[in-house]
């Protein structure tokens, strides 16, 4: 038995066995602390991994060599690729997962992996030397040494729940908080505050009338999350099933008002105004009379059922008395009400890019402690933090992704220069360039970085060459094969696609919006011999192709416009001035860059309160 | 506060009844209480409340410089959001300089151009709109031009680029609410309502755009080439226009050999009226190159006065014309008959059915006995085709500003064209984030975080 790591990682949600498993397949020496190992990864919430961002960083996250994805494929009961109907980089694929599966594929592959020890226990106190962190100490007063440790509490900091009146202590329903080390990182001079966030009510799936809702089934093509293990899903899938509120239910709701945690003044911290509570949706958009809520099943076998849209804090008499008021749950019975829960997090900005703390050296935060939710978003952290707090023990350049390169670079630099003022969550929208951030090339993007640092397995980047080589082929014979006019015109118009005038290159004929591979096969023999000749993961190799041939044009101006972009990002400016003397910045800016201390002049310019003139200064003080 | 002090005589340069000087800064107080001496014995400038006058006089080492008026701004309740005393002095030169003089002494700097209205825009005091518009304030010189400076000043600008960038906003939110929340239960704008916000953000881009012409041709005047054979009498014109010598005025052929400008005004907008060098066939280089220049002229032009001589019409004028016509087919062309004191009205009618084909505008005048010139001033005015200035209109004069909406406008209307071609919103987006690069030049940007709040505040979100 050893009590002296490379790396600790404290808390083994979504982020840290990410941060685990990266600083393990990094090389380095890593302990996974955990309070319960029963519970690794737990979703403590929706038994569901994507949707639409956050499936594109799960993705990135199994291109960088992570687990996320590998295991949400082997425990997939649902899969869908949402946003079908728009362009391919809004393509979003979703799970829903087996909860207890999940977490026990996950403690798998981490027994698996090289390198990975475990201990359970709580830790309460960090040890820190001269501004560097040395190790932990647990409630059974064992001191772990460590060059690196990753913290990722997720809600257990000083957790505290509410359903109704009542509050119990925990971090997640049924499991003890976490004392102690809030309190210690304050007085280190950390920024800390709390935030909020809920869950929904647990059915009994044995009491629902399901004849009366509406069927919600899965997609089962070839799409799914990780760009490894090419095979079909083991688990039986399964259905979702949807139902609306009434005004019944909402006057019942609006009658437990008072004693809502979140309306009497109970709750005071800060919750995601994208997930609100039932009672939430009820006041804030009063003129609605209905809400659609989706019963999703917690596992492939299980009874139990998760009521996504009827997050709650209020009593539980309240919420059973209005499910009651629904006419498919009117016999219901349920294993535990919704509840809300309240948190330390850490102010982000108090973090450099590679996730280590500015204040202590060797301290890195992933997750929830930073203010974000969702399982992908810790997950993606988690990845970043355990790379980095490895690169810290072997020497070496530090790792980070930029805005343009991927979804947990946008993430991670969001959170670093703005902070958080509500729980973070990723939408495609805080992507400037997501366009370049597709689901279908998180591989071409990250998989070779990965690769370069250990990351990333051999099997892993010959997959990803193989691919590349043969979308490049296919693309390549698109180029090169010309076809006459007299010849494709009877399909073109029996496609609804104006013929041809004279002969055109395939490529050209692609780009047309009506045409694809799929549908121009039966009538152009060469490229049926070409198609069929690709011998595995055609599906995929097709449809890579014809994203590259049909969007290039905006994903050529999209680099165009994000190479400009960068420019600003390559310019460094920490430590170079000393703010509070520059006059004609104004107050708010010396102030603000002071405090973030932005590593380059792209970054100062996304740090809120900054302007175009602010940066232009800065650029002219520095020559430019 | 900025340290430094500066000062600066704030009103127009050279003599005039009363100069005001201007003080900025922290040491604003100290500085002028050195040279000011109050009137009422117990009044003293340091404790004096801010928006007052106070009745004194400046001296130097006891001596009497001036009798003044000192005026007290307290911070951040002035112009510059700083400490500011104005001194209202007596307009000689002398004293004037006198009193800078014994400022400087003092401690102050003298201020750089526009370091006021710097300092005000680096106090939050205005914004860049605003403040682009104080130094077109200063500089204005015609009724028009000083009157769209003090909107602008007073926020017509930024409030109209204010009411657009909350359209865009809008526009925006819906197009990425389809992205981010297809699996919402919201109900999406659909296509057509898309397309007419589209259109209208199209119109009010274009509206402002265009207003630039208007905004510009009042800053910098209407441009007025005038041009001619050589000895046509252009030069006299232009003088007699002007009122001063400007150009060198003789009867040899081809005096003015380059191009001379000046600005004048007529019925409160400015004319920038431009002398040429007369068109005529020549082996000259020199002169060669000035006809060039000419040529050029008439591009830049939006009014081209053809002026002939009167008394000797002869074929050369077809010459002229393929010349001088093809060059002003989007401009006005006015035919000047010059010398008409020399000719008989007759001699007036055939000259008039002559040129009738080359130019609708066609006015007999001397510019020399100054005949018919106000029918000419009134004409001008009247083809300049300036729209009236409203009070309420907002005008574009700011180049900056041109070219950023110019931008912003081309990007719209991919926008719109996108959505005739159906496409996905993500590609619209890549347009419209362009369009919101451009506007947010002048108007700060708009942050994906506004997107997102603007989406939460209208719709219901969150399953």
């Amino acid at each position: 038995m050893n009590f002296s790591y490379d790396v600790i990682v404290i808390g083994a949600g979504h982020a840290g066995c990410e941060a685990a498993a990266a600083s393990a397949h990094m090389g380095a020496k890593t302990l996974l602390i955990t309070m319960d190992m029963n519970k690794f990864a737990q979703m403590s919430c929706n038994p569901a991994i994507g949707g639409i961002a956050k499936g594109q960083i799960v993705r990135e996250i199994d291109a960088l060599g992570g687990y996320t994805g590998i295991v949400t494929d082997r425990t997939a009961i649902q899969f869908r690729m949402l946003n079908r109907s728009k362009g391919p980089a809004m393509w979003s694929p979703r799970s829903q997962s087996d909860r207890m599966r999940f977490s026990e594929e996950w403690r798998n592959m981490l027994e698996q992996t090289d390198r990975v020890d475990f201990w359970q226990d709580t830790v309460r106190q960090l040890t820190v030397e001269a501004g560097k962190v040395t190790g932990v100490l647990t409630n059974m007063n064992v001191h772990f040494k460590a060059n690196s440790v990753i913290l990722t509490a997720g809600t257990f900091l000083n957790g505290l729940m509410h359903v109704g009146k009542t509050q119990m202590a925990g971090g997640r329903i049924s499991e003890p908080a976490s004392y102690g080390l809030t309190e210690q990182l304050r007085e280190l001079g950390f920024t800390t505050d709390r935030m909020k966030t809920g869950t929904p009510v647990r059915i009994d799936g044995r009491s629902v009338h399901f004849e009366e809702m509406e069927e919600q089934q899965g997609e089962n093509d070839f799409h799914k999350f990780s760009f490894l293990d090419y095979k079909p899903r083991p688990l039986t899938q399964r259905n979702c099933w949807i139902c609306y509120t009434n005004e019944t239910v909402h006057e019942i709701l609006r009658n437990g008002l008072p004693d809502s945690p979140l309306y009497n003044g109970q709750i005071q911290s800060i919750g995601p105004r994208y997930c609100p509570s039932i009672e939430t949706k009820i006041i804030t958009f009063a003129e609605k009379t209905a809400h659609q809520l989706f019963l999703e099943p917690e596992g492939e076998n299980t009874v139990e059922y998760y009521l996504n849209g009827f997050s709650s804090s209020l009593p539980l008499e309240i919420q059973l008395a209005a499910l009651k008021t629904i006419p498919c749950f009117r016999d219901v019975r349920i294993f535990r009400p919704g509840y809300a829960i309240e948190y330390d997090f850490f102010d982000p900005t108090q973090l450099m890019h590679t996730l280590e703390t500015k204040r202590i050296q060797n301290l890195f935060f992933a997750g929830q402690v930073n203010g974000t939710t969702g399982y992908e978003e810790a997950a993606g952290q988690g990845m970043i933090a355990g790379i980095n707090a490895a690169i810290k023990c072997q020497g070496g350049e530090a790792f980070t992704l930029k805005r343009d390169e991927a979804y947990i670079g946008v993430l991670i630099d969001d959170l670093v220069t703005k902070g958080v003022d509500e729980p973070y969550r990723m939408f495609t929208s805080r992507a400037e360039h997501r366009i370049l951030l597709r689901q279908d090339d998180a591989d071409m993007r990250l998989t070779e970085k990965a690769y370069a640092m250990g990351l990333a397995t051999q099997e892993r980047y010959d997959l990803m060459k193989s691919k590349r080589e043969r979308i490049n082929h296919l693309i390549d014979f698109c180029t090169n094969y010309s076809i006459k006019a007299k010849y494709i015109n009877p399909a073109l118009e029996q496609l609804g696609t104006a013929p041809l005038k004279q002969g055109v290159r395939l490529i050209d004929l692609l780009a047309r919006p009506q045409l694809t591979f799929e549908n121009l096969k039966p009538h152009i023999q060469a490229l049926a011999v070409e198609l069929d000749s690709i011998q595995d993961r055609k599906e995929e190799i097709m449809e890579a192709a014809e994203i590259k041939i049909k969007y290039q044009g905006y994903i050529e101006r999209e680099k165009g416009i994000a190479e400009k972009i960068s420019r600003l990002d390559n310019i460094r400016i920490a430590g170079k001035f000393d703010y509070n003397s520059i006059q004609s910045l104004s107050i708010e800016a010396r102030q603000k860059l002071t405090r973030i201390n932005p590593e380059t002049i792209g970054q100062a310019s996304r740090i809120p309160g900054i302007s175009p003139n602010d940066i232009n200064t800065l650029l002219i003080l520095m020559g430019r | 506060m900025n340290k430094e002090t500066i000062c600066a005589i704030a009103t127009a340069p050279g003599a005039g009844a009363i100069a005001v000087i201007r003080l900025s800064g922290a040491q604003a107080f100290p500085i002028a209480d050195q040279l000011f001496r109050p009137a009422g014995k117990d009044k003293s400038l340091i404790t004096q409340e801010s928006h007052t006058a106070l009745f004194g006089r400046i001296v130097e080492k006891e001596t009497i410089v001036d009798e003044v008026v000192a005026t007290l701004f307290r911070n951040p309740h002035s112009f510059t959001g700083e400490d500011v005393v104005e001194f209202s002095c007596h307009g000689s030169t002398y004293i004037q300089q006198k009193i800078i003089r014994l400022l400087l002494e003092a401690g102050c700097r003298m201020a750089e151009p526009g370091e006021f209205t710097r300092r005000a825009f680096a106090n939050g005091k205005m914004d860049l709109a605003q403040a682009e518009a104080v130094a077109d304030l200063i500089a204005s010189t015609s009724a028009a031009n000083h009157r769209l400076a003090m909107q602008q000043m007073r926020g017509g600008v930024s409030k109209e680029l204010g009411r657009l960038r909350a359209d865009l906003l809008h526009f925006v939110s819906l197009i990425e609410l389809e992205l981010d929340f297809s699996e919402e239960e919201v109900e999406f704008a659909d296509r057509k309502a898309l397309l007419e916000r589209s259109v209208n953000l199209e119109k009010s881009l274009r509206k402002l755009t265009d207003s630039f012409r208007l905004g510009n041709a009042i800053k910098n005047g209407i441009p007025v080439a005038i041009v001619g054979e050589t000895n046509a009498g252009k030069s006299t014109l232009l003088n007699r226009l002007l009122n001063e010598e400007k150009a060198i005025v003789s009867n040899i052929h081809g005096t003015t050999r380059d191009v001379i400008e000046d600005t004048t005004h007529i019925g409160g907008f400015t004319f920038r009226f431009i002398d040429t060098a007369g068109i005529r066939e020549t082996q000259d280089q020199i002169e060669q190159l000035g006809i060039e220049r000419t040529y050029q002229k008439i591009e830049q032009a939006s009014i081209v006065l053809w002026l002939i001589d009167a008394t000797c019409v002869n074929e050369h004028i077809e010459w002229m014309a393929n010349r001088i016509v093809p060059r002003t087919q989007d401009k006005t062309l006015m035919v000047l008959f010059n010398k008409m004191d020399k000719i008989s009205k007759d001699e007036q009618k055939v000259l008039d059915q002559l040129f009738l084909p080359y130019s609708k505008h066609r006015l007999h005048i001397s510019a020399k006995q100054n005949q018919n010139l106000d029918v000419l001033r009134a004409l001008l005015l009247e083809r300049a085709g300036l729209p009236d200035l409203h009070r309420q209109d907002v005008v574009i004069t700011n180049l900056r500003h041109y070219e950023a909406l110019s931008a912003a406008l081309e990007a719209i209307q991919r926008v719109h064209q996108g959505l005739l071609d159906q496409q996905s919103g993500e590609f619209l987006s890549q347009d419209l984030r362009e369009c919101i690069h451009y506007l947010g030049q002048i108007t700060g940007t708009i942050t994906t975080d506004e997107v997102l709040g603007n989406i939460f505040q209208h719709f219901c979100i969150g399953k």
